[in-house]
């Protein structure tokens, strides 16, 4: 850089001094994934809050790991009328109730109230308290986020990929096929959302589904995911589908057309590579949306069935017994809020290190 | 104009007759969905099952079905399957309170909506900036029933400042049906504030280095005058798009989860608790109720877009 002019002065010379700067290092061509990738490593804040969401990922993925060796416990397993060595001192789990007189007074103390957190005074066990049946907190957090981290990645990714196709057939063959595509994403819009899915998901849950050689027992993951992944279809589905209309009339696709590629190969190889950086910050936001709507189903009682535990149901059930236990209900929507809030985060990063001035959004 | 208007009519009936067609045939494919081996009960006999199926109609083809379910509710003869409750009276017992719900949690959210995105575009860049756009981040990601489960463990059941839940009507009392929908309205608006707060930022932001404002400054105009009169007005368009159409999806039952938590016995309360016993009559009647707004207010919000924004050509 040392070679460099006063920029002020901008002289013919000014080209070949460049040069001459620019020849000291050889000049490599950078993708456009290696650029963004650059751009990406600056923004520390949306780094941090990605390793915030591979934390919870791992940390879920672990479940059994910690349930069997830290905790000595299953998600289901109850603790009733056991105890709790703490600190030397035996603790029920679940307290008894009762009369006690501390220093001539009559305390009263209500009996089926779970012990509460006891962070690492209890050598791992309780780490966040009991709920009402003296289940380990803690291990029913972990298996709840495994469930609801499966059902948010899972349903975003069926909906990614139908709504890719049906974007690459309406984008690029347009006609009756784009117009009942286009329409087919209005209602999808027109839906009230959470109802069908509460109804959807509460009737599979009965039976579960036996039609098309397709064979679902209820309690399945499977129900709330699908049930999900339908939702936000046109969300992607529309941005994607203005792009391919415009990468339609692209000279490369032109080249492409004219060296006799067939249409599934331009879809395929011409088209799709450009929408990936679109598709794939898209796909970030909408796993934090799903994740919301997973907890949603579940806290209506029409997502993960109990006892199976998941963040919103765990929620549900903590609300009846939140004024005794208010950790229950608190413990699971913490964890929802930092791993949308990661994703978001790290969506928006992403975004802006892929297109600086990209105009696809997410809309909640 | 009026081609325009027609069109969009012709296709809002459309759409609700679709959105009701789905809904009834995903009932009839779902496996526990047949009401009459429901109501029966587990000791029935096939004649029983029969004689119900044929005293609701549901021997009868499926698209007579649907058409007589649709038919039904709209002459206001559609009961439940199981309480036997007039569908049609049902909703608009719930209306009030959803209403309520509803609007009120929409003017805040407007309003902060936009006071946030104000103050975070004229703040952008620095520290007050960040911290704005993280809280509404966080706004964002907070599940509304989460959010109300705890607004209302520490306002209203550990410390009695607010009510507990329940619903007043504004007729017999409006200082309290302010008072108890107080807590509702805030936890329903907090996802939006957030939201249309960092739309309007990035439409701001956008909007500042349009021509028309380095004109208007270079005319000599207050600073606050450009803001204001021409940069916020601008950035406003797309922002009530988005009102139009969320608010129209609150009033449609979107509310359920806040009515859930609060105990509001409003429309999306009614469907919830249908849904349980997976009856289906009330289920359609919201579903299409909800249908109802967001393709009226979609239609609304078009016109609105085009009367706002000259350059929008109504085609």
């Amino acid at each position: 850089m040392a070679t460099r002019t006063d920029p002020t002065e901008l002289t013919l010379d000014t080209a070949a001094a460049l040069a001459a700067e620019e020849e000291a290092v050889e000049i490599r061509g950078k993708s456009p994934w290696a650029l963004a990738w650059r751009r990406l490593r600056r923004n520390r804040f949306a780094l941090l809050f990605l390793g915030v969401f591979l934390l919870i990922v791992v940390a879920c993925a672990l479940a059994p790991v910690y349930a069997s060796s830290v905790a000595h416990t299953t998600p289901d397993e109850n603790h009733i009328g056991e105890n709790v060595t703490v600190g030397g001192k035996q603790i029920p789990v679940i307290t008894k109730g009762g009369i006690k007189f501390v220093n001539g007074q009559t305390e009263f103390h209500p009996g089926g109230v779970p012990i509460g957190p006891q962070w690492w005074h209890a050598r791992g066990r309780f780490v966040l308290g009991a709920d009402k049946n003296g289940r380990d907190v803690a291990v029913r957090l972990l298996y709840g986020g495994r469930n609801s981290l499966v059902i948010g990645i899972g349903s975003s990714v069926i909906c990614s990929v139908l709504a890719i196709c049906l974007a690459l057939i309406a984008g690029y063959y347009g006609g009756v096929l784009d117009w009942l595509i286009t329409r087919f994403f209005d209602l999808i819009w027109a839906f009230p959302v959470i109802l069908l899915g509460i109804a959807l998901g509460t009737a599979l849950q009965i039976n579960g589904f036996h039609h098309f050689g397709i064979t679902i027992q209820p309690g399945s993951l499977w129900i709330p995911t699908l049930v999900i992944s339908y939702v936000l279809i046109p969300y992607i589905g529309r941005p994607l589908r203005g792009q391919i209309l415009s990468l339609r009339e692209k000279e490369f696709v032109e080249a492409a057309v004219a060296q006799g590629a067939s249409s599934a190969r331009i879809m395929a190889f011409e088209i799709l590579p450009n929408l990936a950086s679109s598709a794939l910050v898209l796909f970030t936001l909408i796993i934090a949306n799903n994740i919301l709507t997973e907890a949603a189903l579940s806290f209506l009682g029409a997502g993960v069935q109990l006892p199976d535990p998941s963040w919103g149901n765990m929620i549900s059930e903590g609300q009846q017994t939140i004024i005794t236990a208010p950790w229950l209900g608190i413990a699971p929507g913490i964890s929802i809020v930092l791993a949308v809030l990661s994703l978001n985060v790290f969506g928006d990063g992403l975004r802006d290190a892929l297109d600086p001035r990209a105009t696809v959004r997410v809309e909640h | 104009m009026l081609a325009f208007l027609v069109r969009r009519l012709i296709g809002m009936v459309l759409v609700l007759a679709a959105v009701s067609f789905i809904v009834y045939f995903v009932f009839v494919i779902i496996p526990g969905g047949d009401p009459a081996t429901r109501i029966a009960g587990k000791l029935a006999t096939q004649t029983n099952i029969d004689e119900i199926r044929q005293r609701l109609g549901l021997d009868k083809p499926f698209v007579v079905q649907w058409f007589d379910m649709v038919k039904a509710l709209f002459t206001g003869e559609l009961r439940s399957y199981f309480t036997q409750l007039n569908v049609r009276q049902q909703i608009i017992e719930g209306l009030p309170v959803t209403f309520s719900l509803s609007i009120g949690a929409a003017i805040i959210w407007f309003f902060f909506g936009v006071v946030v995105g104000v103050l975070a575009a004229v703040k952008a860049g620095r520290l007050s900036d960040r911290l704005i756009t993280v809280l509404a981040l966080i706004g964002i990601s907070m599940p509304v029933f989460f959010l109300g489960v705890v607004l209302r463990y520490l306002f209203a059941q550990r410390n009695s400042w607010f009510p507990d839940g329940g619903y007043v009507p504004l007729t017999s009392n409006p200082a309290q049906w302010f008072y108890h929908l107080l807590l509702p309205w805030l936890t329903l608006a907090v996802l939006f504030i957030g939201f249309y707060g960092r739309v309007l930022r990035g439409n701001m932001l956008d909007t500042i280095n349009e021509d028309f404002v380095r004109t208007a400054r270079a005319k000599g105009l207050s600073p606050r005058r450009v803001l204001i009169k021409h940069v916020l007005r601008n950035s406003l368009i797309p922002i009530v798009t988005l009102f139009g159409l969320d608010f129209a999806a609150v009033l449609g039952g979107g509310a359920i989860l806040t009515e859930s938590v609060f105990n509001l016995h409003g429309v999306g309360w009614y469907a919830a608790t249908s849904v349980a016993s997976l009856d289906l009559p009330p289920l359609m009647g919201v579903t299409l109720y909800g249908a109802f707004f967001i393709v009226v207010f979609s239609t609304i919000v078009d016109l609105l877009y085009a009367w706002l924004d000259p350059r929008v050509r109504i085609s």
